[in-house]
């Protein structure tokens, strides 16, 4: 048990220096091994001919900080639609980090402050703890564009925020849930990593309706931090309790997904017209050809493809503060092979 | 209690699950008195040395201390050291990591800083008067095991115990160190310190001790005086029976002549090893019993661990019964029917969480391969031959060999290597650290191997045990050959005058 | 001899066997077994008076044959994955003295090196032609998790790191590599035979993984007694100096472990993806290597290597799902779920705790103090009434009580 317990000791102070490693790594510019991808798309960029580069042939620097491309199809879309953006055919000399760790994107915001870049792009981890580093920025004459994520910082220190409307999307979602005119609504509501902004918004207008409505019931309500597998543990425990219900709002298609396969196994008829009611967001294609075949109900659009709209803020200036992108929720019923290929990430 | 007692045991017991360990002990330690603890091993000399140092708590007695008017209750091996009683163990118990001032001050330093600088002071000073030749700031890992004893025997000096207690010190220890530290103890028995002595070596017994203790199966056999206590008498005490064992073996060790005509069983020419010994050429025919000896690091061991291919050889021609053989790591020398039973028993030699059965069983499962494995019976009725044939005292087959005595784990090694039916076997001190009867019936058994056509390579610091033993003598010094005895030349002077490197 | 120890002989005889069951390795884990049995008949009586957590149901599935669900199936079928990873973290332990953390991470590898196969092929292809694919795909992740596996085996064996520092690499870099494999698609494969391997197979009642396991368990069991796996693995745990002198390469030995590990891992990887047809790289089998390590923990083995009992972290694995299925019965919420389990981590480490082992330990031999020392007394007392003093006496009494 001694040689255990050093044993223990030992692996958790070999995880901290590595954690604290890892750390230092992500200050020093290109981020530790979850951001492999970042330094061979940044030397892509180089090789470009640069004499194709922007008007006066000045490049905008601009340091994008963004999460981990692996945590969601989401995120992958997102990753990719902002290296398509901005290259340096379209003028800028950009360049990525990505960690779904607060701290480390702080400190590499303050590395990319030192090295003096334009703009600085901030897809935030974690709302609070960027006063300090939004301040520096300023001071230092970068303006900071956020998107995706909102953060608890004065607004002052800001450009613009990019954002999805995450309640709205939820709440697009409840009012289509509410169109369907059910008797009583049973729901597995299946939430995503807790605190997260997607979580809280499309929570909120769930909540809401169910304690605004007296049909309205939560069967059970669990995070599965985004994991299918989770997912279905949740809802395979539901069915082996023998409680009913039928609605499964899951926060993403991921965890839609893995609810579909529990009910799967159970073999619970789901979709269009079939017991149980199932509602994913993100819009995944392979999400939405569960819609298009009538397995699933509905799916909340999360948009990804905020780099258009960057560049259009930093070429032609701020008209708003807080650019909500337009996002849609399609219906199983009305749904098209042509959304399918348009919205699909 | 007693005048001029310093420590005092009363109706000490101690039981192990299925083994009374300690049965009504009496233990009395005086003023300035070295007193032996002797008996065979499993008497139960180390669970009283564990009692009184509080790694194991009694079951029953009283145990007084000097100074304190009731009896005392030892918790841990920390609350030994406050109550005076230091211990240096017959196993280094130090930490092999820290230096070796570290290793004397380690859980002595008051207060949450240490002040390195007074500390290396003070271990410097302390190593040079008890003129131990080692640098405070080397690591102790890096030091020979002699070095370590002697560090840990400084390390207990330096608490100002009242009572110190040596569990086998000079086992590992050349005659020089011994004398060293004997001189030492003198110096401690001067200054009215308590020693007990616990040691397999007579001669050391009846050289520094006032008092014998004698323990037999976990009972009291009694206290003596060393001067009304021949040898002989103290021998037949431990074993519990009267007989002279050392003649007996005396009768039986001109056996062995060999047929030089034969092919040797092994022979080396020219072997290289890495770990710093010079190439050196070596035989041995069938039924011969030959010896390494010298003194401690001057190779011997390295010398049998390249034979077996232990370490790393570099090269050197190998034959066996005259045909060439590639001997690079142990498994090829076993399969070549060589077996070699390692000097450093607890490290090298067994398997210690593993039961009796799978200890002597694997060396001959590892020959048989890895996709062969011996059914349980199979195993089981081996272990049960070997346990009877060389009465190893053990619960069971399925007891883990950790918790047998020294000798007994001794004797499930060497059951290991004899199943493995080699027809050259290299026993390294064999007899080191276990009891006088053991001792007997290792030797006893080598001779009768040796009659039965197998070849031996027999060490043991104990030179007479060699003389004994073996019919060939090969002795080195520094890490070289320097010469081999036979015949007449095979007696102590000779062998001392030869290691000494005088005119041999 | 007295009828006095008689009646001690036939009471010590019961209270071995009493001894025997405690210390017999499967005694934690089968009681935490029942522990969480007793508490869910509790919380049937309690809470839930319509139905038992324990009830199993036949029901027809859509495909017309009728599938088991429950409580208890979801159970064995969920820790599917989990046993497989202790028999093979359990072998790494005993071998290497220390744990692979990188399984949840070579588990996204390995599921994404499936869906990189399986996803190239529509969901129109024969049932021969699908086999195939199965087959080729399930291979190619066998290979590249040992790949991954003997990685980890050689960085412990050859290059003496501690297996935990060793498999941080792979902890922190495999779930990127799975994401690199399939160029971060966020797959979902539409062939609903892909799902057969997560799920049921119509017209089999029990779910596949269960199969999956039990014939991977078997497997396991046959080289433990048709080859010397144990007996090497747990002697280089033990002691690999001397192992090394009785012919045993251990850097091999550990090497192998490793390597049986990353097969273990493909097989939960291919299961784990089959189950919902798709695979999020970032969470896919998280945390999952610290539900391995516990539950060989909770068979009682020693994490600092040597002596196994393969049975006992299986039966672990099992206790771990049984306390995860109770948790999300109880709607406790998933994030609150590892709390649970840190206070089964707190129990075991305490009971398994050097000071719990010697307070049992000295309970026992004191009362077997006692009773030697009444024993003896009674002894005496008849001497006495004989009329024979004599200290030899007493000792050859003594000689012949011991002899009892």
């Amino acid at each position: 048990m001694k040689k255990f317990m050093k044993t223990l000791l030992a692996g958790a102070l070999a995880l901290s220096m590595t954690m604290g490693l890892a750390a230092c790594n992500g200050s020093d510019n290109k981020g530790g091994d979850t951001t492999q991808a970042a330094p061979t798309e940044s030397k892509e960029t180089e090789e470009a001919p640069a004499t194709q580069g922007g008007n006066d042939g000045e490049l905008i620097k601009v340091g994008i900080i963004n999460n981990d491309p692996n945590e969601s199809g989401y995120r992958t879309a997102n990753v990719e639609d902002m290296k398509k953006v901005f290259t340096e055919a379209n003028g800028y000399d950009a360049d990525f980090f990505y960690s779904l760790k607060n701290e480390e994107q702080i400190a590499a915001a303050q590395k990319y402050i030192q090295d003096e870049v334009d703009y600085l792009l901030i897809s935030a981890a974690g709302t609070s703890g960027w006063d300090g580093v939004l301040e520096q920025a300023q001071k230092a004459g970068i303006k900071v564009i956020l998107f995706d994520r909102t953060i608890d910082a004065d607004e002052s220190l800001y450009e613009a925020s990019i954002v999805s409307d995450m309640a709205k999307e939820g709440q697009q979602a409840v009012d289509w849930l509410a169109s369907q005119g059910l008797d009583e609504y049973k729901i597995i509501h299946i939430q995503g990593v807790m605190g997260s902004s997607a979580q809280i918004g499309r929570s909120g207008a769930l909540d809401e309706k169910v304690a605004a409505e007296a049909n309205w019931s939560i069967v059970v309500q669990q995070t599965a931090d985004w994991s299918e597998e989770t997912a279905q543990q949740i809802v395979q425990s539901v069915i082996d309790s023998k409680e009913s219900f039928n609605v499964i709002y899951a926060e993403n298609d991921n965890m839609a997904k893995g609810a579909a396969a529990a009910l799967d196994k159970a073999n619970i008829s789901h979709g269009v017209g079939k017991d149980v009611i199932i509602i994913g967001f993100d819009c995944n294609t392979w999400a939405l050809e569960e819609l298009l075949a009538g397995n699933w109900n509905y799916d909340g659009q999360c948009n990804p493809f905020q780099a258009s709209y960057i560049d259009d803020i930093i070429k032609n200036g701020v008209k708003t503060k807080v650019v909500i992108m337009e996002e849609k929720g399609f219906d199983a019923k009305t749904i098209t092979q042509e959304d399918v290929d348009t919205y699909g990430i | 209690m007693e005048d001029g007692a310093v420590l005092e045991m009363r109706g000490i017991c101690k039981f192990f699950p299925g083994v009374r360990a300690l049965e009504n002990v009496d233990f009395t330690l005086r003023e300035g008195e070295i007193h032996a603890l002797m008996g065979e091993n499993g008497a139960g000399k180390s669970t009283l040395i564990k009692v009184l140092t509080g790694v194991y708590p009694k079951d029953a007695g009283t145990v007084r201390i000097n100074g304190i008017d009731r009896p005392i209750h030892i918790k841990s091996p920390q609350d030994a050291q406050n109550h005076g009683i230091a211990t240096v163990y017959q196993e280094i118990t130090l930490c092999p990591n820290l230096t070796v001032a570290e290793n004397m001050y380690i859980g002595r330093t008051k207060g949450p800083f240490t002040n390195w600088f007074r500390m290396n002071r003070r271990a410097l000073k302390l190593l040079d008067e008890l003129d131990i030749p080692v640098n405070p700031k080397e690591q102790l890992g890096n030091c020979s095991i002699a070095v370590q004893q002697m560090v840990a025997i400084a390390r207990a000096v330096d608490m100002e115990c009242k009572v110190l207690i040596l569990d086998e010190p000079t086992s590992s220890l050349d005659e020089q160190e011994v004398q060293k530290l004997f001189k030492l103890m003198r110096d401690l028995k001067a200054k009215g310190v308590g020693i007990i002595f616990v040691t397999h070596f007579l001669e050391q017994v009846y050289e520094v001790c006032d008092r014998i203790t004698v323990l037999r199966d976990g009972k009291l056999v009694g206290e003596y005086v060393i001067e009304d206590l021949p040898r002989v008498q103290l021998v037949s005490k431990m074993l519990g029976k009267e007989f002279d064992d050392m003649a007996d073996i005396k009768s039986g060790a001109d056996v062995v002549v060999s047929d030089l005509n034969e092919l040797p069983v092994y022979e080396a020419k020219n072997l290289t090893g890495t770990t710093g010994i010079k190439p050196f050429d070596f035989e041995i025919r069938k039924g011969e019993v030959n010896g390494f000896t010298g003194l401690l690091g001057s190779g011997r061991s390295e010398s049998v661990r390249a034979i077996f291919g232990a370490d790393r050889v570099a090269g050197g021609i190998v034959k066996m019964n005259g045909k060439r053989v590639r001997i690079t790591r142990p498994l090829d020398a076993m399969k070549h029917g060589i077996s070699y039973l390692p000097e450093d028993r607890k490290n090298d030699g067994i398997v210690g969480d593993l039961s009796v059965r799978d200890n002597i069983i694997l060396a001959l499962q590892v020959m048989k391969g890895f996709f062969r494995p011996l059914s349980r019976a199979q195993a089981e009725a081996f272990a049960d031959e070997y346990i009877k044939l060389l009465n190893i005292k053990t619960a069971s087959t399925d007891t883990p060999i950790k918790s047998l005595s020294g000798g007994n784990q001794q004797k499930v090694i060497l059951a290991r290597w004899l199943l493995a039916n080699p027809v050259y076997l290299i026993l390294d001190e064999p007899t080191r650290g276990i009891d006088v009867g053991t001792k007997v019936e290792i030797q006893k058994l080598v001779l009768k191997l040796a009659a039965e056509g197998k070849s031996v390579t027999f060490i043991s610091s104990e030179i007479d045990e060699m003389v004994r033993t073996c019919s060939r003598l090969i002795v080195m010094r520094d890490g070289k050959v320097v010469g081999e005895l036979k015949g007449n030349d095979l007696n102590q002077n000779k062998i001392m005058a030869t290691i000494a490197g005088g005119e041999s | 001899m007295s009828t006095n120890d008689l009646t001690i002989s036939s009471k010590k005889s019961f209270k071995s066997f009493l001894g025997k069951v405690v210390h017999n390795q499967l005694f934690i884990p089968l009681v935490a077994l029942l522990l969480l049995v007793l508490f869910n008949l509790a919380a049937d009586w309690f809470l839930h008076a319509d139905t038992s957590f324990f009830q199993i149901v036949l029901k027809p599935s859509s495909t017309g044959s009728k599938i088991l669900t429950g409580n208890l199936i979801t159970i064995i079928d969920n820790a599917s994955e989990l046993a497989l990873l202790a028999v093979g973290m359990t072998l790494v332990t005993s071998a290497a003295g220390g744990q692979d953390i990188s399984v949840g991470a070579t588990i996204a590898i390995a599921g994404s090196t499936v869906l990189r196969i399986v996803k190239g092929y529509s969901p129109d292809i024969s049932g021969g032609k699908f086999a195939v694919v199965i087959i080729c795909s399930f291979l190619l992740c066998v290979v590249v998790s040992a790949a991954f596996g003997a990685f980890n085996g050689a960085l412990v064996a050859f290059f003496k790191i501690q297996p935990m520092v060793a498999t941080l690499i792979l902890f922190t870099a495999g779930r990127s590599i799975a994401a690199w494999i399939n160029n971060n698609d966020n797959i979902s494969i539409n062939d609903e035979r892909f799902g057969y391997f997560g799920n049921f197979i119509p017209g089999i009642a029990i779910p596949t993984p269960v199969f999956i396991t039990a014939i991977c368990l078997i497997i396991i069991a046959l080289v433990l007694k048709f080859t010397n796996l144990r007996l090497y693995a747990q002697s280089v745990g033990i002691n690999s100096s001397s192992s090394r002198l009785n012919g045993i390469n251990p850097k091999i030995i550990k090497l192998i472990t490793f390597i049986i590990l990353g097969i273990c891992v493909a097989v939960c990887g291919f299961i784990k993806v089959s189950r919902t047809s798709s695979i999020t790289y970032a969470v896919i089998a998280n945390n999952i290597e610290m539900d391995a390590i516990l539950a060989v923990a909770l068979g009682g083995n020693n994490l600092g290597g040597g002596k196994f009992n393969m049975t006992s972290s299986v039966i672990g694995a099992y206790v771990i799902q049984f306390l995860t299925t109770t948790l999300f019965r109880m709607k406790v919420s998933s994030s609150a779920i590892s709390a649970y389990k840190a206070v089964v981590v707190i129990l075991l480490i305490i009971m398994s705790s050097p000071f719990i082992r010697r307070w049992l330990d000295d309970r026992k031999s004191r009362r077997e103090a006692a009773r030697v020392t009444k024993a003896e007394a009674a002894l005496e007392a008849a001497v006495e009434v004989a009329g024979d003093v004599a200290a030899d006496v007493t000792a050859d009494v003594n000689a012949g009580k011991e002899s009892v």
